[in-house]
């Protein structure tokens, strides 16, 4: 590889600024050809303020941008597009309804007199596809297609429109272990056929197995760069966060009590009318954590609106602590004393534009202290805010800022402070730590197996295989609406549980199937 | 799974919070009060509604101009018109009550991220139900009387309000639709019944008979001044509209349903419940409206005896941030502007529809601020937008 050569980007002191906070600060990196160059760093370190500079999105207030030696200005995605810069977002810009061919050449519309040229464009695509060992299917629509391979589609359509250098942001997020495995074959495809790659990550794990050299950024800032067959994780992760950290929960074996969640036969539908959860049966003791493992998507969300009487239940029942609340109201099921982390904050978790003091009481303005009657005792709820401000680290000027200013990390602990705030005999969990930085990570874990500790039932539900692993007592793998094995901790391996979260079951997975591991057939 | 789900929020480019600045989190809370009044921030607040009403008049001037009137004489005019003498500015308080509740009714359902279109309809059904009670209840002292009718009218207001808010939860109905179509239903249904049924039989006019003296909103300074107790009960309908938002368990529901209902329902909160909540006291204050308009002012109910109170309120509410105490500034501007409208048409021959124009610009510089903000470089205060409404049946 000629690293003498010029580098295909290089990027020299960019520099961002935004009202209160320096979001970029004389950032420079170069990008070799045919090089996977991995940025590492927390959320609000600046990472996708950086690529949408160079996607053209922002307008960096300082610094040059220099492709393939000569000094460019990009203006928008569509001049990035030109100079060969192609982007995957992490949500990704696809049309569901049309079909993947479509998609690619949407915007670049090869046409014959009024008529899209339909069979041009298939072909071009599979020859990509081929070219690139990208497997999609031009005629399918988007929409029933896997996320894998929507993501593929993404990559095809920035192929298709010509780029050398590709800015991955976040593409493992939605994936499976094994789907990231072969998401990882096709980006050393494309470098070996000389593409350049900008891989951003917050994993630890997969930014060592990909990179040919990472660079950290931390407020903004490079803080380091490195070679990852001379680092480690630990090493990294303090290059990250700026101290050390715990990358593993520490954390005693559970000592299991009574049922309190009882679930049996649930069938949910989604909002499509479709079977979400299918038939499903779990319980949770008190004093462990079951954890559900399974792709996004395989009826997680449903089934934790429906243990929250947030969703009808179709049939089936859901006891708590010996009541049946089957279809119960929301409120019902709060004040049997379970406690719930939604999994979009920003959408359940919290009202933005409140004041975390009346985020902080949102489930419990009614109650004493915080009502007299229908009069609302402020001084009681700035109170309570001003103890579990201190309590839970929420960084924050004051009790009256509105949740919207918060950083990620400070909102979820608004969110946990509220929930753990009341007595709970139940805590329902959903992707508790999506999007946050490591420090509020371990931050919110540790307040999770404290409420276990405590006698607390946990249901946590996520769709990182490193945040199950980290604080299951047992673990159940959800695919296509049911539970469809059942794995205590100690025996599960991420290997095995990526096997049953792909809806492969049997001796064949891998899956260690001891005396306590149940494995139900779908 | 699709790449974007019909309720996911619609993400256009990816962008990181910016985190914030660590602060020495028991300095700064302590610095601030939950009961303290923060002076700055209110004058912000205020800032874009001057300037809007500011630019509207300056506006105003130059199409004067144009017509190559005078603009001092018009805007004396309309001054002294409006302010400009002890009977001047009772008349122009006059105006206020109808704008006051009804600003007041819409304002209530911005709160509840309800856009209430209906308030038209609620004040005819209210001043309706208000007028039948004054002069068909017969031999009750004024003490029982009075709030009788006004009762009457809220709650004809309230039940014409509730029916757009129940279909609004129940079947997803929006209710901007349902309260227009609603809006026609109680116009043309008060029209025939003044026509017909309720009619005063000794009047040529279509109109109910007059009220008894026992359902009257008493003067406060004699019937030459004309200004009714209905102006002091606009005031402490805001005192009450205000503490109930912002200060009762009632408010916080509410509101919370109209920032972010996903997160009410999570929280426990019935948004069935709210939205028809909401929607009935929004309906009772345009009821009372309407029953101010009968009992202090008119007395009886003619045929189209509104004024466009309904739909002018919708401007007020706007104005005002949907503050209830920012109505009564608003609501009395509004009184002003179509009080001293007469004078100023008299002095210099301007038109009374400059008054609709300078209106209606009021309101596009405060519904589009980003105008008056780029005009007079002001911030924006990004935090705690104002939620007015949300789409169609979002």
């Amino acid at each position: 590889m000629g690293r003498a050569m010029t580098p295909v980007l290089e990027v020299r002191n960019i520099t961002k600024r935004f009202p209160g906070v320096l979001a970029n600060d004389h950032i420079s990196f170069t990008l070799e050809a045919g090089e996977i160059h991995t940025f590492l760093g927390e959320n609000g370190a600046g990472k996708s303020t950086l690529m949408n500079i160079l996607y053209g999105l922002y307008d960096p207030d300082e610094g040059e941008i220099f492709i393939n030696g000569k000094q460019v200005s990009i203006r928008g995605p569509n001049d990035a597009i030109r100079q060969g810069l192609g982007m995957v977002h992490q949500h990704f810009m696809l049309v569901p309804t049309l079909t993947v061919a479509e998609n690619v050449v949407l915007g670049t519309e090869i046409t014959n007199g009024w008529l899209l040229d339909e069979r041009t464009a298939n072909n071009r695509i599979r020859d990509l596809s081929k070219q690139y060992g990208l497997d999609v299917p031009p005629d399918a629509l988007i929409m029933d297609l896997p996320v894998g391979v929507q993501q593929r589609v993404e990559i095809v359509k920035a192929l298709y429109h010509g780029a050398d250098i590709l800015i991955l942001d976040e593409p493992t997020a939605v994936l499976t272990p094994q789907e990231a495995d072969e998401l990882f074959v096709v980006v050393r495809s494309l470098v070996a056929q000389g593409k350049s790659i900008i891989f951003i990550s917050h994993k630890l794990r997969e930014v060592l197995a990909i990179a040919d050299r990472i660079t950290v950024l931390r407020r903004g800032r490079v803080v380091g760069t490195a070679d990852p067959k001379q680092t480690s994780g630990q090493q990294l992760a303090a290059l990250m966060v700026g101290r050390e950290v715990l990358l593993l929960v520490d954390k005693d074996p559970a000592t299991p009590g009574d049922e309190v969640l009882e679930v049996q036969d649930l069938r949910v539908l989604d909002d499509r009318h479709a079977v979400a959860v299918d038939k499903l049966s779990l319980h949770v003791r008190a004093g462990e954590v079951l954890g559900i493992a399974g792709v996004q998507g395989n009826g997680q969300t449903e089934l934790v609106e429906a243990l929250t009487g947030l969703r009808a239940v179709e049939s089936g029942h859901v006891k708590i602590l010996g009541n049946d609340v089957t279809g119960a109201k929301p409120r019902t099921i709060l004040e049997t004393g379970v406690a719930h982390i939604p999994e979009d904050r920003h959408r359940h978790g919290l009202v933005l534009s409140y004041p975390i003091a009346d985020n902080l009481v949102l489930s419990s303005y009614y109650r004493e202290p915080f009502a007299h009657g229908i009069r609302v005792d402020a001084e009681a709820i700035n109170q309570n805010a001003l103890r579990l401000v201190k309590e839970f680290d929420i960084r924050t000027p004051s009790t009256l800022t509105p949740a919207s200013s918060l950083s990620g990390g400070n909102q979820q602990k608004v969110v946990v402070a509220r929930e753990f705030s009341r007595p709970i005999k139940l805590l329902i969990a959903a992707q508790p730590t999506r999007g946050l930085d490591v420090g509020s990570i371990e931050f919110i874990h540790n307040s999770i197996i404290r409420q276990r500790d405590e006698g607390v039932a946990v249901l946590v539900v996520s769709a990182e295989l490193d945040e199950i692993l980290a604080l299951s007592d047992r673990i159940a793998v959800m695919f296509k609406g049911q539970v469809i094995a059942t794995v205590p901790a100690g025996q599960a391996t991420r290997e095995g549980l990526g096997l049953l979260m792909a809806g492969i079951v049997g001796e064949h997975a891998g899956v260690p199937i001891g005396e306590e591991a149940h494995v139900h057939r779908a | 799974m699709s790449t974007a789900p019909d309720d996911a929020p619609r993400k256009q480019v990816p962008v990181e919070t910016p985190p914030l600045v660590p602060i020495d989190p028991d300095r700064a809370l302590a610095a601030e009060s939950p009961t303290g009044i923060n002076w700055s921030n209110l004058l912000t607040e205020l800032l874009v509604p001057i300037l809007a009403i500011f630019t509207a008049l300056v506006i105003g001037a130059l199409i004067i101009l144009a017509t190559g009137a005078s603009v001092l004489s018009a805007y004396n005019g309309l001054f002294f018109g409006a302010v400009g003498s002890p009977l001047a500015l009772a008349n122009t308080l006059v105006e206020a009550p109808p704008y006051i509740f009804a600003g007041l009714a819409v304002a209530l359902g911005f709160k509840c991220g309800l856009f209430n279109i209906g308030v038209e309809g609620q004040l005819a059904m209210g001043a309706m139900c208000s007028a039948v009670v004054g002069y068909q209840v017969i031999g009750l002292p004024m003490l029982i009387h009075l709030p009788l009718a006004l009762l009457a009218g809220a709650l004809g207001g309230a039940v014409w309000g509730a029916i757009p808010g129940l279909l609004r939860a129940k079947t997803g109905a929006h209710e901007v639709i349902t309260t227009i179509m609603l809006n026609y239903i109680a116009i043309r249904l008060t029209d025939y019944l003044i026509k017909s049924p309720f009619r005063d039989r000794s009047s040529s006019a279509p109109r109910t008979p007059f009220i008894l003296p026992s359902a009257e909103l008493p003067y406060l300074f004699g019937a030459d001044y004309r200004l009714h107790a209905g102006f002091i009960l606009a005031l402490i309908m805001v005192f009450v509209i205000w503490w109930i938002l912002s200060k009762s368990t009632l408010g916080f529901e509410i509101r919370t349903v109209g920032a972010n209902p996903d997160a009410a329902q999570y929280a426990g909160m019935s948004i069935t419940r709210n939205f028809v909540l909401a929607m009935a006291l929004s309906g009772a204050l345009g009821g009372l409206a309407g029953a101010s308009q009968v009992l202090g002012l008119e007395h009886n109910l003619k045929a189209s005896f509104s004024a466009g109170y309904g739909f002018d309120s919708i401007a007020i509410a706007l104005l005002a941030k949907s503050s209830p105490i920012g109505i009564i500034p608003a609501a009395i501007f509004w009184g002003a502007l179509r009080n001293g409208a007469g004078l100023m048409q008299l002095q210099s021959g301007i038109s009374i529809s400059l008054i609709n124009i300078i209106q209606a610009l009021v309101i596009v510089f405060v519904a589009a601020d980003q105008i008056v903000r780029g005009i007079y470089r002001i911030r924006h205060r990004s935090a705690g937008q104002v939620v007015f409404t949300r789409g169609w049946g979002g």
